[in-house]
């Protein structure tokens, strides 16, 4: 306690770390406090030998630290020695508990701190924030005395402790580095996660190693782990090779042994090892005691910071993850800004400033980056809300453009999903696709563009400037984080979306105010998969917009539910009771995790009765699902078995999937026979690597749904990508840049199991070399042997996530479907193949 | 009942931001685009034979005619293009081509030699290199009728059997069986024993090329392990916890699961068997009918 630090920087990753380091270079009294015996655990904790990337490449490093793209090894090995060349004074094992003010309390400033239970209860805490200096308490009792504290303690949180007596013996531990190497031993993995399957297998994969593995699970289901590694363990389970225990606890551990609760009662078995992995908890609670205010509820929302980093207890500043920044090289710049920042430079530009300044080149008026930043941030109006350093992140994503009177910002039926802002003059929409002259303004501060950010489906309307204009293109990704931020921001485009959505879907002759009531009434509702929103039968007129996802819509013939029609988002339902009148002439249900617009029924009847043009509209679709209906059911009559089929195939596509994506590769198990040219061909038209596993995958009367991306509309892969590499393509797919830095993220995430991490082999010689002299593999993925021996054995090249791009950029389009020699592969989009047309060609 | 998919013909459209072409069109070879090539079978067909009769050639038609040169010249040239298929296949190079038009076109023009061929000959047919090279013809397209029987056949045998399990699966399954036998087999008196032993140590796919095409595996170790098994139990007294059940029960799953497997694997060699006469056949065509031109040539 004799010295009061200048800085006290928590947490030694690469933001922390380079903190340290530029405290170091500037002489200012600092403490780099870690609470490991190393540095930088999360790089720490990767796989030997994994390749590190350094993303995004365009961005300059500035740091005394160097990092450049390269093995874990070597990253470690040169931070290791700069930090302590710099003479950085770091603190290991050194874990901070609590950090309090020590100044007097600040008037006015109290932080409220609302904690939601499992439960759904809620409980508000409030803390009254202390002027600096700060007392920073580690979990040993040690204090530690700083007048500015840095956060840089990333995202991954600590693991959730053991609870049961001798949950803190020596031999529990949460981590496994590597499996090999423990023998002979009996272990028990504690948690059915992801994390704990993996350790269990594992440990169990060699025999060789005589571990007796057992897996506790709480319960009898696996809902946390991904469905390919519970079966996976379960069929190592059924092989012998480890014991699953179902709804089975810890009760105590001692030393050899442990105590279960079991569903037969207590039982103690050996144990010479415990592995917990039952998840972690979020650093947000900690963070939160110490008075940082966070933007919102959100469960990812980031801290409230100035543009200095500074949170909202002043001298408490966080960078690096927490902050937002989960890519090594923006952590390591922001470690160094914020040091110099607390020494009072002022004057320091960011170091994304020449990024930003390039995309703002293109735009008319000699403005700085700041004055643009400011002019979009106050022109549009969803982008009010924001904070400058949050609206210089959130440029990062986006693009600002200019166009000429007359240019076409977007055309009809492109894919795309970004949101447009208009920061200077207006825009006009092309309403009716026949005739371009028909339009309808929008104006200044508004937004447009929001049907495919919210739907995933491509372009509703041609959209050209109506004067010269300055529009902000906002990413999907930034428009994410953008509403997950400022609530007001989420409200305003939800709102434009459903009127939009409305006057879009029952043409031009309406306007916003007809429809004013109708959009106040209406709610946006989410639906499960397989929950329905209309039930067969039942009274209501209530109509559905399908927002965000697609509905399937079932009648129930003959006792058996028959598949009527899909409806892709975008679509209406429920005008038929509403218009005729009566119950419900059939089921509407999701196909998958869907949101929708419920719309009043009272309120759109209003509307129907003082528009006959609508109501005309109306009932024209009425009378077409109508038909639908009828010529199912005389189908029905006369020749069920097809109606049978076409109902199961339709409801076996929707199962695996089909109802989320854009385009898919089907085989018909007709004609396919098996000569897996479609891999070969997809392996040849991609670096050697085949993106497609045709054996694997369900069937349904011999209709085959390979493992195969289905280019969903709301990638699942797109959720979670540090450097923001997957993107959808102008033919709608979803791809995966050169910026993939293999964290594996998408392929976790990936429910269809369609992404792999390979290493890109060595180029082949070409096929008539070896068809004519032997030369190389032959068509197709080459085998591991022959990528050994052709490899360069002192480079190690990074493992990549590898994922079907549709053929993007080869002329002819999708390889799979070029190559099959008996046309079983085809590639469809839903709702050109579940449609009731299917069912009158058959007849016909 | 027709099959739902056999008859989806799809629209084409064009990508409308990159005017890449996209036909989610679903029919198989043989009816690819609307029959074509079947319709430019029957064309030729039609145009050869009619021109048969209607070009008098004298004294009688022979292959030495303008008319024979002319046939034996298309024939070769379609011979030759036919052969480019096995090119076709394996060069995946862009443009908008695709192996089902050439597939579909290679049957058809491969059918339609049968008549170009015969017509050439003017049924002069004898013991010389030149009926060889017709023979050889005719060995390669009825291998290639076999062929297209197989293909219509058999896909759905071997989507039936597989029932969702993927090769790799079933290995994998087999594997685990035996592991499970291994353990389950120890508390076994050592005549027994030997039994599972010998399943274990049976390779369940040895015995070559014949066995995996009829699919009939008369020394399999697994089966005979299974009836030994049983007949042993039978007479032994009954109790509970019997190893001996146990052991039988997974060596009856490791047969269905082998049953599987060899049937997989069985159809899969059906679909392949065709290929390994009709591609060496057409490369001792392609000999002959090399030998046939230049020995009509120098005898001219």
């Amino acid at each position: 306690m004799s010295e009061i630090y200048r800085v006290a920087i928590i947490g030694s990753g690469p933001a922390g770390m380079s903190a340290a380091g530029r405290a170091a270079e500037l002489g200012i009294a600092h403490i780099l406090l870690e609470k490991t015996d190393h540095l930088s655990d999360t790089i720490y904790k990767y796989q030997k030998g994994k390749h590190v990337m350094a993303t995004p490449s365009q961005l300059v490093l500035r740091s005394d630290m160097d990092f450049d793209a390269g093995k874990r090894e070597e990253i470690l090995g040169t931070w290791d020695e700069q930090t302590a060349s710099l003479n950085v004074n770091v603190k290991y094992n050194a874990e901070v508990k609590a950090i309090r003010g020590t100044g007097p309390a600040i008037p006015g400033s109290i932080h409220k701190i609302v904690t939601r239970g499992r439960d759904g209860s809620t409980s508000e805490q409030e803390i009254q924030r202390h002027e600096p200096p700060y007392e920073l308490e580690l979990t040993n009792g040690e204090k530690i005395m700083a007048e500015t504290v840095v956060f840089a303690i990333g995202t991954q949180g600590n693991p959730n402790r053991m609870r049961c007596p001798g949950g803190d013996l020596p031999h529990v531990q949460y981590q496994l580095d590597d499996p090999t190497e423990y023998i002979d031993e009996h272990i028990v993995v504690v948690g059915t996660g992801d994390a704990g399957i993996e350790n269990a297998r594992g440990l169990a994969e060699d025999p060789a190693q005589r571990n007796i593995v057992s897996i506790l699970n709480r319960k009898t289901d696996f809902a946390t782990a991904k469905d390919a590694n519970v079966k996976a363990l379960l069929a190592d389970g059924e092989a012998g090779k480890l014991a699953v225990r179902l709804e089975t606890e810890t009760a105590s551990i001692e030393p050899g042994w442990i105590t279960l609760n079991t569903r037969d009662g207590e039982e103690k078995i050996q144990c010479d090892r415990v592995i917990a992995r039952i998840g972690s908890a979020p650093p947000r609670a900690f963070v939160e005691q110490c008075g940082i205010e966070f933007a919102s509820d959100d469960r990812l929302a980031f801290p409230k910071l100035s543009p200095v980093f500074e949170s909202t207890a002043p001298g408490i500043f966080v960078i690096g993850a927490l902050a937002g920044y989960p890519l090594i090289k923006h952590c390591m710049n922001q470690g160094y800004d914020v040091i110099e920042f607390i020494n009072g430079n002022s004057n320091l530009k960011p170091a994304d400033e020449p990024i930003l300044e390039q995309k703002f080149a293109g735009l008319p008026g000699k403005r700085s980056v700041a004055q643009w930043l400011d002019f979009l941030r106050e022109n549009v109006t969803i982008l009010n809300g924001m904070n400058p350093l949050q609206m210089r992140e959130f440029m990062l994503d986006s693009d600002a453009h200019y166009y000429r009177k007359g240019d076409v910002i977007f055309e009809r039926n492109e894919p795309g999903s970004s949101l447009f802002g208009i920061a200077d003059g207006s825009v006009l929409v092309q309403v009716d696709p026949a005739n371009p002259s028909i339009t309808v303004p929008i104006e200044q501060g508004s937004i447009f563009g929001e049907v495919g950010l919210i739907s995933g489906r491509k372009r509703g309307a041609t959209i050209v400037a109506a004067g010269d204009c300055v529009c902000v293109e906002i990413s999907r990704t930034a428009a994410l984080k953008l509403q997950s931020q400022v609530p007001a921001a989420k409200t305003a485009i939800e709102r434009i979306s459903t009127e939009r959505q409305l006057l879009q879907m029952f043409g031009s002759g309406l306007t916003a105010d007809d429809i004013a009531e109708v959009v106040e009434t209406s709610e946006i509702r989410q639906v499960k998969a397989g929950e329905a929103i209309i039930t067969e039968g039942e009274e209501g007129k209530d109509i559905y917009v399908i927002r965000v996802g697609s509905m399937i819509v079932e009648k129930e013939i003959g006792g058996k539910p028959v598949f009527l029609s899909y409806l892709p988002a975008g679509s209406y339902v429920g005008e038929m009771a509403l218009i005729a009148g009566g119950q419900r002439t059939a089921t509407v249900k999701a196909a998958i995790k869907s949101e929708v617009i419920r719309i009043d029924g009272e309120a759109f009847e209003k509307v129907l009765d003082q528009h006959p043009g609508l109501m005309e509209r109306a009932k024209r679709d009425m009378a077409s699902r109508q038909d639908i209906n009828a010529y199912v059911e005389s189908k029905k009559d006369s020749f069920s078995g097809v109606v049978d089929m076409y109902s199961g195939v339709a409801n076996f596509l929707v199962e695996n999937g089909i109802g989320e994506a854009t385009d898919v590769l089907l085989i018909d198990e007709n004609l396919c026979v098996g000569c897996d040219n479609c891999e070969k061909a997809c392996a040849d038209s991609h670096e050697g690597l085949s993106r497609l596993d045709r054996e694997a995958g369900r069937s349904y009367a011999h209709l085959h749904v390979p493992t195969s991306c289905r280019h969903c509309e709301h990638p699942h892969c797109m959720a979670d990508c540090p450097p923001n590499a997957i993107h959808r393509g102008p033919d709608g797919e979803v791809y995966i840049d050169d910026t993939c830095i293999g964290c594996g993220n998408c392929q976790r995430n990936c429910p269809y199991g369609v992404i792999r991490m390979d290493k890109v082999p060595p180029k082949k010689p070409g096929v008539l070399s070896w068809l004519f002299f032997g030369l190389g593999p032959g068509p197709g993925e080459p085998d591991k042997k022959w990528v050994k021996k052709k490899s360069d054995p002192n480079v190690e090249k990074p493992k990549k996530a590898i994922k079907c791009d549709m053929c993007a950029g080869i002329r002819g389009g999708p390889a799979c479907v070029r190559a099959c020699p008996t046309g079983a592969a085809i590639r469809v989009a839903p709702d050109e193949f579940l449609t009731v047309a299917r069912l009158e060609r058959e007849d016909g | 009942m027709a099959s739902l998919f056999a008859n989806l013909t799809g629209p084409k459209k064009r990508q409308k931001t990159t005017g890449r072409e996209r036909s989610s069109a679903h029919d198989g070879f043989l009816r690819h685009a609307g029959y074509r090539w079947l319709k430019i079978f029957v064309l030729i067909c039609l145009v050869i034979i009619a021109s048969y009769f209607w070009v008098d050639v004298q004294p009688r038609h022979n292959g030495g005619s303008w008319y024979g040169y002319t046939l034996g010249t298309i024939g070769v040239l379609i011979i030759l293009w036919l052969t480019m298929l096995g090119l076709r296949k394996r060069a995946m190079t862009a443009g908008s081509w695709s192996l089902k038009a050439w597939t579909s076109a290679h049957v058809y023009l491969g059918l339609s030699l049968i008549v170009i061929g015969t017509l050439h000959t003017g049924f002069q047919l004898g013991w010389n290199i030149h009926t060889l090279a017709y023979a050889l013809m005719m060995v390669v397209i009825i291998s290639g009728i076999f062929g297209i029987y197989l293909y219509a056949t058999l896909p759905q045998k071997l989507s039936s059997n597989r029932e969702e399990m993927t090769e790799t699966q079933m290995i994998e399954a087999l594997r685990s069986f035996d592991r499970q036998l291994h353990d389950a087999a120890q508390p076994l008196e050592p005549e027994q024993a030997a039994l599972v032993q010998g399943s274990l140590e049976q390779d369940p796919f040895s015995g070559g090329f014949f066995k995996r095409i009829t699919g009939k595996y008369p020394g399999c170790k697994t089966r005979h392990a299974i009836a030994e098994l049983r007949r042993a139990r039978t007479y032994a007294p009954r109790t509970d916890n019997n190893p001996t059940e146990k052991v039988e029960q997974l060596l009856e799953r490791k047969e269905d699961t082998m049953w599987r497997l060899r049937k997989h694997l069985q159809i899969k060699a059906m679909l392949q068997v065709w290929l390994y006469i009709h591609v060496p056949m057409t490369f001792a065509l392609i000999a002959a009918l090399s030998a046939h031109i230049v020995s009509v040539f120098f005898y001219w």
